[in-house]
């Protein structure tokens, strides 16, 4: 009882002294993520740009989980549930694959934790299945492709071959597309996911007629097709989501990708203070050009610092409302969220540039402003 | 679909199966002779294109690069052979799978720790760049020609190796019979770290070839694996002439498949309907001939043994 009384007391006296108080609870946060298989390059772009933003907050009543998901969904169920059951983490973060997200979360946010999504944004978290507790912090999975449609049309392309793997992203990529894209569908093709040769595809693209071509294909899929794409001589222009052009494939696709237009809510080049410390300090620590990811998990780790300068975890409702305000400095310059947690803001219209013998992206225009998206409409929290 | 572009197709299937083969060839070999599931198979395949990119990188030259892919490839290969595959001869298949399902997950950690996760950047070499005029108005890239005359060239090669030389006769008798071959004097361990070298280097000159088409990276090897035990069993297991045809036919049946079936679908279903349904079934369209030949050759098209 003696105990309990010192605790109410320690509380109360928090209580009184504020955010600066609050700020002292330790807090532990768990990061489940993709660091081997196909897609590792992705998570360990988001969980080095996190763990940046963390080192560089100087805080050390902060403690950071890392597990790595192997790209299974049954292997992130259970990391899941040895981070909240042993390690009693605070918040969950990290998920990098829509499948994954949609196997760990929703239990996450019944067992009563935070999830702050770094890069998965399925609809199903947008729409009906939002929660109070859910915020994702990078984009909502068609927003990229919506942007593209949009560019499309800007650009003054009529005809349009769009091309996407055959898996639920794939499909919400196409549509994505297609609600923006006022034109004319030349041709849609769904490839198998995994596929490597594209031979077929493009000798189909090159015979269309189409004047421009939209195609999202992740990872090496993406590295495959655009080589394959080059090396056949087709002249259609590429439009793709930022994912296919992203910092950590571009080094490996070449000069193939140069003159390409993509969208994204980021480019290492966006012009505003805290992006240009984010890109110089990514660079002086790890070596490399951060890419999309890298941004997303330093935004997540910032807004999540942010939130607890004002409130400690174990207040949920304080802290929501902190991380709702979202007062912190994003590397995408304005951020805030929409009544569903996911972001409304700006998407950029990015090309494929040679930056010394560096390959990576440069802004050229706006595709969207103030993009929110498709799904907030359904979402009663 | 105009003639030309059904003919262009027909050559993208034709070339995506001389692709399909040279990736068999190893497989094929190594299990036919030594009656061992390799599953690091494709872990060899993506040792060679990592070997080659690193080469041609620190080299600038493509083709030392190519040199360099299966001599890794056939040392990692002996030396997985001598430490690992030599305890498994006489174990059954689901202690090879395991024991070789284990080296993928060590070649695929081992190259993560060389050469981190970001995928590495591989091009087709200046002088194979481009594209070449064809008869009919089609033009088509340098490079998937010489990936034709490669695979080619392969075949021809051990065509001649197994029928031709001394080496090849040991390789068709420890086929036959081992233990007999061991009590006639040969020196069975050896033949074996040889072929089993020679499986590897293939694999390597295949990851090497297709690199610059394709995406190096840690886990290409896995998508590889499936293709090529597909092709083995239908081209009958061991049988080099099998591996061939069957790797021809599942080319042209896939690229084929892949085209048609959207279109052929898109006449009496709604276009965006029949683009999922079409390229789904087309997905599967190998698998399912596949089941056919197995129905009707349960040893493959050229399988001998029982």
């Amino acid at each position: 009882m003696k105990h309990m009384k010192t605790s109410f007391a320690v509380a109360a006296l928090a209580a009184i002294l504020g955010a600066g108080a609050a700020s002292a609870e330790p807090v532990k946060i768990g990061m489940i993520t993709t660091l081997s298989g196909g897609g590792a390059g992705l998570g360990t772009d988001v969980r080095d740009g996190f763990m940046l933003a963390i080192e560089q907050s100087g805080k050390t009543d902060i403690a950071v989980v890392v597990a790595d998901d192997q790209q299974k969904p049954d292997i992130a169920v259970q990391e899941a549930d040895k981070m909240v059951q042993s390690e009693k983490v605070d918040i969950l973060t990290g998920i990098i694959f829509s499948n994954i997200a949609m196997a760990v979360v929703p239990a996450a946010l019944q067992q009563g934790k935070f999830y702050l999504s770094p890069n998965a944004g399925p609809s199903q978290l947008a729409g009906k299945g939002c929660d109070k507790n859910y915020f994702n912090v990078a984009w909502q999975n068609d927003n990229l492709h919506e942007a593209a449609g949009a560019y499309a049309n800007s650009a003054g392309y009529k005809k349009t071959y769009i091309l996407a793997p055959n898996y639920p992203a794939g499909k919400d990529a196409l549509n994505g597309f297609k609600r923006f894209f006022k034109g004319e569908v030349a041709g849609e093709v769904y490839t198998k996911l995994g596929q490597t040769d594209y031979a077929a595809e493009i000798a189909q693209i090159k015979a269309s007629g189409a004047d421009s071509m939209f195609f999202f294909l992740p990872g090496g899929m993406g590295i495959a097709f655009t080589k394959q794409y080059a090396q056949a001589g087709a002249e259609i222009p590429l439009i793709g989501p930022g994912f296919s052009f992203s910092q950590d494939i571009l080094g490996a696709v070449g000069d193939a990708a140069l003159g390409v237009r993509n969208t994204a809510q980021w480019s290492p080049d966006l012009d505003n203070e805290a992006n240009k410390a984010f890109v110089e300090s990514f660079k002086a620590k790890y070596g490399r050009v951060p890419s999309l990811y890298a941004s997303q998990g330093f935004d997540t780790a910032n807004l999540i610092l942010s939130a607890l300068a004002k409130s400690g975890v174990s207040d949920q409702d304080a802290f929501r409302a902190a991380l709702v305000a979202a007062e912190f400095k994003s590397t995408r310059g304005d951020f805030k969220f929409g009544p569903n947690h996911h972001p409304i803001q700006d998407i950029y219209v990015r090309e494929v540039v040679k930056d010394g013998d560096v390959i990576t992206n440069k802004i050229i225009g706006v595709a969207l402003e103030d993009h929110a998206d498709a799904y907030a409409a359904e979402c009663k929290m | 679909m105009s003639a030309t572009l059904f003919f262009e197709q027909v050559l993208n299937g034709l070339q995506f199966g001389m692709t399909l083969f040279l990736i068999s060839a190893g497989l094929t070999l190594i299990f036919g002779v030594m009656g061992l599931i390799n599953l690091a198979h494709g872990s060899l395949f993506m040792a060679g294109a990592f070997a080659c990119a690193a080469v041609a990188k620190a080299t600038g030259s493509f083709f030392a690069g190519l040199a360099a892919s299966i001599a890794a490839a056939a040392v990692a290969g002996a030396l997985v052979e001598r430490l690992v595959i030599r305890r498994l001869y006489d174990r059954d298949h689901l202690d090879q799978v395991i024991a070789t399902f284990a080296l993928i997950l060590i070649f695929s950690e081992g190259t993560r720790w060389l050469f981190g996760s970001f995928p590495l950047y591989l091009d087709v070499p200046p002088v194979l760049s481009g594209s070449v005029p064809l008869p009919g108005g089609i033009t088509y890239p340098l490079y998937r020609l010489a990936i034709i005359g490669v695979g080619l060239a392969v075949a021809a090669g051990l065509f001649l190796l197994v029928n031709r030389t001394r080496l090849g006769m040991r390789i068709r008798a420890g086929e036959t019979d081992r233990e007999m071959i061991a009590a006639l004097g040969v020196d069975i361990g050896k033949l074996y770290t040889i072929v089993f070298a020679l499986g590897a280097g293939l694999a390597g000159l295949a990851g090497a070839m297709i690199g610059p088409i394709q995406s190096v990276q840690v886990g290409m090897g896995e998508p590889v694996l499936i293709l090529a035990f597909v092709v083995i069993v239908i081209g009958g297991i061991g049988s080099i002439g099998g591996a061939l045809a069957a790797a021809l036919l599942v080319g042209l049946t896939d690229t084929l498949g892949r085209v048609m079936l959207p279109q052929a679908f898109a006449t009496f279903m709604e276009p965006s309907a029949a683009n999922a349904v079409g390229s789904s079934i087309a997905s599967m369209l190998i698998y399912i001939l596949m089941a056919l030949v197995l129905v009707v050759k349960p040893t493959g098209l050229f399988g001998a043994k029982a």
